[in-house]
């Protein structure tokens, strides 16, 4: 059996470390583009406040345990996929066979159409290129403007607050990560930051940017303000890495269209992570998800299915930690709650404390929290096991930091007297 | 044979010796909030339950670190944080559906039961035998890590 990954990031690596261990004979080999060993874009942050060296992002020791697992890893841009003859072609002309195949191919980021982010300060944060590129230019003391208070954006924003850099943050939306939290919480986080001393703009949007005096740009606002800077990161979205399946008349919409053993349209044809359209656990819906641990459930559940030893999965639940400054927020499935659906909320922005539940009838569907670091996994458990919380959803309209306390109550044979 | 942590809230009194042990272990002082097993109370009924990792076989925190910083002990089997790889980006804490592994603000990294490298001290501190360290063949922790894995749909796919 020759299983072929196309993309060695997190759903590629888990994907091909699990074929292994379900099929002991087969050939793997991952096919990666970016120069460096199979890495973890997560880890960007961490290589930018110098908590760990470009080694520290690395995915695996890249000297032993491809080898010792007997994965090949190859480092080429493919270019096309023939499902018809399977084989897939690379960069280099040469072409590789495949039974199986598994698209993890990622994403890349996207840019509005504003003149001037051509410029030479202008930076994406996505690869470990774009890192070094921001590492040099945000120095302790520049100026530094981050376009776009998405998930991404606010995971960057902190490691550029450690490098001592004076930040100010654009964001079209009328919050900050509108996505990932609600008006609360997004509010909290934004007057958090400006404590901090970060600029905020919400509801604003950059015009232009313009090369002026000393490596120097200028950015223009739309709400008139002009701001001077040495650098400008943009985060303003991402699109998966489609390009090489063009002609293979695979399903796509935003993602490669997944069913639930990750499989596509094409029976040999797999995707995973951030480039996989595949079943939300909440909506049962195909949604591009973008997060580490749907990348990971993805390569792992894809992985089972090439094998032939899988199982229809349930669909993975969207979930985000973020940590701003020193304040951690985060949110699960319908975070935003259902029609006719109950909610429970504990809220003290002195204290920058939020907690909101989201059920629906007597299940919990959805959360969301800031400033509280403890236990907030047990969120993922109630809402996964669909539970019934009977007496617990009043316990928990009551309070609803009870959550680890329900979840016991509700799943252990207390065998109490 | 490998051990497991076999907890039996039936026995618990809610005297927090675990808490105080286990805190003690780990960072050096007596601070039950810094404790990796928690005892959770149920006031209106009186009741006691401790509660910790499972060291569960899905192991959710290990395959959502982004840098390989969760292993497994090969002695005890023990899902272990290594603090010098740990870059505390807290995405095992919400991975890990249980809540039994958190962030300590303190160093910046993430904690959980390590199982003390196979003397856990929170079950030699606890006087009424509701937390023992024993063969892991079918333990009532066993049951209860099986019921807990069954009510998550996701923990389906993980057999072969
Ligand atoms: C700075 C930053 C911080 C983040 N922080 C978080 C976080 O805190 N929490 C979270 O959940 N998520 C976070 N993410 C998102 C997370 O990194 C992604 O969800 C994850 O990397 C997706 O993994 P993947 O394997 O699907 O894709 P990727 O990691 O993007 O890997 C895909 C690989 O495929 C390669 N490739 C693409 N096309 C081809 C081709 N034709 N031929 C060969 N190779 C190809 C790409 O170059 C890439 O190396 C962060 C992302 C960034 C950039
Ligand atoms: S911390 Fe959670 S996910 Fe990790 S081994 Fe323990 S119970 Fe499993
Ligand atoms: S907090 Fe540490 S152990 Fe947890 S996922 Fe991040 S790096 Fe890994």
């Amino acid at each position: 059996m020759k299983h072929l990954i196309i993309g060695a990031g997190p759903a590629g690596v888990i994907a091909a470390e699990t074929l292994r261990k379900s099929d002991p004979d087969a050939e793997i080999a991952i096919i990666g583009d970016e120069p460096e060993p199979p890495y973890s874009r997560m880890a960007i942050p961490y290589y930018l406040i110098e908590n760990v060296d470009e080694s520290g992002t690395y995915l695996r020791d890249p000297k032993a345990h491809f080898k010792a697992q007997n994965i090949e890893v190859v480092q080429q841009r493919v270019d096309k996929v023939d499902t018809g003859k399977k084989n897939v072609t690379l960069a280099d002309g040469k072409t590789r066979d495949f039974d199986k195949l598994l698209i993890a191919t990622g994403s890349h980021p996207i840019s509005p159409p504003i003149p001037g982010l051509d410029l030479p300060q202008v930076h994406s944060c996505w690869t470990l290129e774009d890192a070094r590129n921001i590492a040099r230019l945000a120095q302790s003391g520049s100026n530094v403007v981050l376009i776009g208070a998405g998930f991404i954006g606010c995971i960057i924003l902190e490691a550029l607050v450690k490098r001592g850099v004076n930040l100010t943050v654009i964001e079209t939306g009328n919050r900050m990560v509108p996505r990932m939290l609600d008006d609360k919480a997004g509010g909290l986080l934004e007057s958090w930051c400006k404590q901090q001393g970060i600029g905020v703009h919400t509801s604003c949007s950059v015009e232009s940017v313009t090369a002026a005096d000393g490596d120097q740009v200028e950015v223009a606002l739309s709400d008139g303000g002009n701001l001077s800077a040495a650098l400008v990161i943009t985060a303003t979205g991402v699109k998966a890495n489609l390009d090489l399946l063009d002609g293979t008349g695979i399903d796509t919409d935003f993602g490669v269209l997944v069913n639930k053993r990750m499989q596509s349209s094409d029976e040999n044809v797999y995707a995973a992570g951030d480039v996989a359209q595949g079943v939300d656990f909440s909506t049962g819906n195909q949604e591009v998800q973008a997060i580490q641990p749907t990348a990971t459930d993805h390569g792992r559940i894809a992985a089972l299915n090439m094998a032939g030893k899988g199982d229809e999965h349930q669909g993975t639940l969207n979930m985000n930690v973020l940590d701003t400054v020193g304040l951690v927020s985060c949110s699960f499935g319908l975070w935003m709650g259902v029609d006719g659906g109950d909610s429970a909320e504990l809220y003290n922005a002195d204290e920058y404390q939020y907690i909101n539940l989201q059920f629906d009838g007597e299940t919990l569907v959805g959360a969301s929290s800031v400033g509280k670091t403890q236990h907030i996994g047990v969120l993922r458990g109630l809402i996964e096991s669909r539970i019934e919380l009977g007496d617990w959803k009043q316990k928990l309209m009551a309070d609803p930091t009870l959550i680890m306390d329900a979840y016991i109550a509700c799943t252990q044979e207390l065998g109490y007297a | 044979m490998q051990k497991s942590l076999h907890i039996d809230p039936g026995k618990c009194t809610g005297c927090l010796q675990c808490e105080m042990a286990c805190s003690y272990e780990h960072t050096g002082t007596f601070n039950p909030s810094r404790s990796f097993i928690k005892v959770f109370t149920f006031h209106d009924e009186g009741r006691f339950a401790p509660y910790t990792c499972t060291q569960c076989d899905e192991a959710w925190c290990m395959r959502a670190c982004p840098v390989d910083a969760i292993s497994i002990d090969a002695s005890t089997g023990a899902k272990v944080v290594s603090d010098d790889k740990c870059v505390g980006c807290k995405v095992c804490t919400i991975a890990c559906p249980f809540g039994t592994i958190n962030y300590a603000q303190t160093t910046g990294k993430v904690v959980k039961c390590d199982l003390c490298g196979g003397d856990p001290q929170c079950a030699a501190a606890c006087p009424t035998d509701a937390i023992t360290y024993i063969d892991a063949d079918w333990t009532g922790y066993d049951r209860m890590m099986a019921s807990a894995a069954k009510s998550l749909p996701s923990a389906e796919t993980t057999a072969g």
